[in-house]
């Protein structure tokens, strides 16, 4: 009882904490907005085609764009506390709508990723630290290396000309196949066909990443006295890598899980725009073409605010994995 | 100097890594010999398979030649990613020193402003800073220093904590000398075995950032570069796998060499660290 509240208070202060980064996230934002050449007003005349002064200081003064930067920061700021992010001209829609719409394309490749990446990671740092200067290891060790160089964009465009173009064994983009109303558990199936080589780009990196990590902090842990001790009462290896060593090594590895997410969500600009995958990269890449400035920040803000939830996150289960850390 | 050669070169990949970089920057340096025309220029054939009409790694779409815009790029990705580096590590200094040295109430605001950036997903912010700068190598060498310098500045600020109530560093106060003066000549030169360590693997990494930011499209238009080349082949995938394929083989070489010698920079400056493994 007493343990489960004092979670609740370290979760609501960590909250709270994370409310100051993202006020500057968004002031920010809104520095980099003024920053561009033109204002809303300017796309909206370049889209009619042309427009007389007059009207555009009228809709400058309707927008509050000629007030003072102090004012127009507090109105922005309002705006995004009530989740108005803009208006996207090019999609005719209110920026927030749209990336609610891209957000779960996004989400799919991530959860998928995240799974993959940390699931093999563990499992090909735990074997290569326990065939230390095999060859085993050495491979796992050098696969690492390569991955850790590569650019996630040349791999994806690899795997296509591979699986795809050569081999045939995967759709070469998109998320499903529109014109086969599939329903059901076919659509399903036909989602999963489309996701595996996205997937597989956007983990290898975070694949090189954590088996490095848990190859090391095995090595780590099996260095501590505990071990020794285990050793000494005659438990058996397996048992002793499995049972004690696994369990403090997962540590780090989880919350380097955490600390990557922006990388991820970075990385899924790129995946997205290789594969045509209809996420939030995808969105932020086309809006790039368009010049759509609203657009490109409210991905932005948005995927800023998924690191600090994300974080909290993974400080949560961390708390819960290991007692030791006092949550207070 | 004969002493830290010695330790480096026990580590073999790491000596590989250097000799890798060593012809990447000869191939940078001799460009305009070895293929002395711009490289946007059409030089033959269109979509022409490696080998044949006198290219060697084949051409693009527009004729222009795979193997010269690798050369040249060469010149682009080095020169980015030493530039940025410089550029981030310079800001990551200044914000570490003044944090770690001064303490309380700076360090607090420094810090604050340290873990926002590193909060924000750094290749967004990059796309966002070269969108909003407008696409030029400058922007590109901006946006890339502004995402990377925070691990700088946290490394920076520890090896300044260490170090500042150290007996030489009280020394120097009681000889009167300036804050200035100490954190400079007396400490920074102390740390700088780490911000090599750590500046070496972000050339790696801002070369990576430079190839995205090209490959989407973010990169300066008048500049061959390998990201660039394998954006412009992409469309050509199905009939010219080539145009693609050979340039990220480029920035897959050099980034690996880089890592190679920043970890070998590693063992060779910091020997207790690789004993403990």
């Amino acid at each position: 009882m007493m343990r489960s509240s004092k979670i609740f208070k370290f979760v609501l202060k960590r909250l709270l904490q994370g409310i100051p980064i993202i006020l500057a996230i968004v002031i920010i934002n809104f520095f980099l907005l003024n920053l561009a050449d033109g204002d809303a007003v300017d796309v909206l005349a370049g889209e009619a085609g042309s427009a007389t002064p007059e009207y555009m200081a009228e809709l400058r003064a309707k927008f509050g764009l000629d007030q003072p930067l102090p004012v127009q920061l507090m109105v922005y700021l309002k705006n995004v506390v009530m989740l108005d992010l803009g208006y996207s001209f090019r999609h005719d829609m209110p920026v927030s709508e749209l990336i609610v719409d891209r957000f779960w394309p996004t989400a799919l490749l991530m959860v998928s990723t995240i799974i993959l990446a940390v699931g093999f990671g563990i499992l090909l740092g735990l074997l290569a630290a326990m065939r230390l200067n095999t060859w085993k290891d050495a491979v796992i060790t050098v696969f690492a290396l390569i991955t850790y160089a590569t650019p996630l964009f040349w791999v994806g465009l690899m795997m296509i000309v591979v699986f795809s173009l050569n081999l045939g064994w995967f759709p070469t983009s998109g998320m499903e196949n529109v014109a086969a109303f599939y329903e059901g558990w076919d659509r399903v199936k036909d989602i999963a066909v489309h996701l595996v080589l996205p997937t597989i780009t956007l983990s290898l990196f975070y694949l090189a990443l954590y088996t490095r990590m848990m190859r090391a902090s095995m090595l780590e842990q099996y260095g501590q006295d505990y071990v020794i001790t285990a050793r000494a009462k005659g438990l058996t290896e397996r048992r002793i890598t499995f049972v004690h060593v696994l369990r403090n090594a997962l540590l780090p590895v989880v919350t380097m899980a955490g600390v990557q997410v922006g990388a991820l969500i970075g990385g899924s600009v790129i995946v997205e725009s290789v594969f045509a995958w209809p996420g939030l990269g995808m969105l932020a890449f086309e809006s790039l073409f368009a010049r759509d400035l609203n657009l490109l920040l409210g991905i932005f803000l948005l995927s800023s605010v998924l690191v600090i939830v994300v974080n909290l996150i993974v400080d949560i289960i961390y708390s819960l994995l290991d007692p030791r850390i006092e949550v207070s | 100097m004969r002493d830290f050669w010695n330790r480096y070169k026990r580590n073999r990949s790491a000596v590989f890594g250097l000799v890798v970089i060593f012809l990447v920057i000869l191939m940078a340096a001799t460009a305009d010999l070895l293929y002395a025309f711009d490289p946007f220029r059409l030089a033959g054939k269109p979509l022409s398979s490696p080998g044949t009409n006198g290219f060697l790694l084949g051409s693009d779409s527009l004729g222009r030649d795979v193997a010269a815009g690798i050369v040249h790029g060469a010149k682009t990705s080095l020169l980015i990613g030493l530039v940025a580096t410089l550029v981030a590590v310079f800001i990551g200094i200044l914000f570490g020193a003044l944090a770690g040295y001064y303490g309380g109430q700076i360090d607090n605001i420094l810090m604050r402003v340290t873990e926002v950036f590193q909060t924000i997903p750094s290749f967004i912010f990059a796309i966002l800073l070269v969108a909003i700068l407008k696409p030029s190598i400058y922007s590109v060498v901006i946006a890339i220093s502004v995402v990377s310098w925070p691990g700088v500045a946290r490394l920076v600020r520890g090896e300044f904590l260490s170090l500042k109530n150290r007996e030489f560093v009280q020394a120097c106060h009681t000889l009167g000398m300036s804050d200035l003066r100490i954190m400079l000549r007396e400490i920074l030169p102390n740390c700088l075995s780490p911000i090599i360590v750590i500046g070496s693997l972000m050339i790696a990494t801002a070369i990576l950032i430079e190839s995205g930011l090209s490959f989407l499209g973010l990169g300066d238009p008048n500049i061959m570069s390998w990201g660039f080349q394998i954006g412009a082949g992409r469309t050509m995938l199905r009939s010219a796998w080539w145009v693609c394929t050979f340039p990220g083989v480029a920035i897959l070489i050099t980034v690996l060499a880089i890592n190679l010698v920043g970890e070998g920079l590693n063992d060779a400056l910091n020997p207790r660290l690789r004993e403990r493994n």
